[in-house]
């Protein structure tokens, strides 16, 4: 199965559902897409925000995000991969980012996605600032996205084996 | 040895420069001495390297560990850990 892949970093909307769906057009050999979509929210710790400001490494973000869809594709039989992340302003509401994964069958497409998202979390250069009320503060890593990323580590490990 | 340094997220704004061309000395060998070298350098580096633990860095847009070599860096960046997707 060759997979055909498409990665894309721009600051405007996009449409997750049409994207999707660009993965399947004109072919009868896909049975499943998995489809992620990181969306704004309206507050942080408990707190109302004005807005998410994500900052990138121009370069090596794409170079990161390519990585990984390529051991992905290596790892697991899929037909294509979508993988669309935001930079700059963004309002709550709104789509950061989408993942999409297509396979014959659902256990690739939803292993594959979610090994991409825990990727994308801790090894993506992107940062996330938030705007509230009495200034902006970035974001800080979660410990949990640490350990959701090491348990794809031990290679064809299953993440339902993760501990 | 020139090296174009980039910062990212807070260590950028620390640091009040996202991008520069520095002289590093000789005997900066590894990632983790550039940065107790920058740390040097004045008060805002002070600040943006106070803990170097929690600074990530590349190596020519490619993730390293503190204990890199840094011989032969065309580019290298400084940024807290990622906070994407």
């Amino acid at each position: 199965m060759t997979a055909i892949s498409t990665v894309r970093l721009q600051r405007e909307p996009f449409d997750a559902a049409a994207e999707a769906a660009k993965l399947t057009h004109g072919r009868t050999d896909i049975g499943a897409v998995v489809t992620f979509t990181g969306i704004c929210r309206g507050s942080e710790a408990s707190e109302p925000i004005a807005a998410l400001t994500l900052e990138h490494y121009p370069g090596m973000a794409e170079a990161e995000i390519e990585r990984h869809v390529t051991e992905a594709v290596g790892r697991w039989p899929l037909a294509g991969v979508t993988v669309i992340h935001r930079y700059g302003r963004i309002v709550p509401g709104e789509d950061i980012m989408m993942v999409a994964t297509a396979s014959s069958h659902r256990q690739a497409a939803f292993a594959a996605a979610e090994f991409l998202m825990d990727y994308l979390k801790t090894r993506a250069p992107f940062w996330k600032q938030v705007e509230k009320a009495d200034g902006t503060t970035w974001v800080e890593a979660k410990a949990t996205d640490d350990a959701a990323v090491e348990r794809w580590s031990a290679p064809g490990r299953k993440p339902e084996a993760a501990e | 040895m020139i090296i174009k340094l980039r910062y990212f997220a807070w260590v950028r704004e620390r640091v009040g420069k996202p991008e520069e061309d520095i002289e590093v000395p000789s005997g900066v060998a590894t990632v983790a001495e550039l940065m107790v070298w920058l740390a040097s350098r004045g008060e805002e580096y002070a600040h943006a390297f106070a803990n170097p633990k929690v600074i990530r860095a590349a190596i020519d847009r490619a993730h390293v560990r503190p204990d890199t070599v840094i011989t032969g860096a065309g580019e290298i960046a400084f940024f807290p850990p990622m906070t994407g997707g």
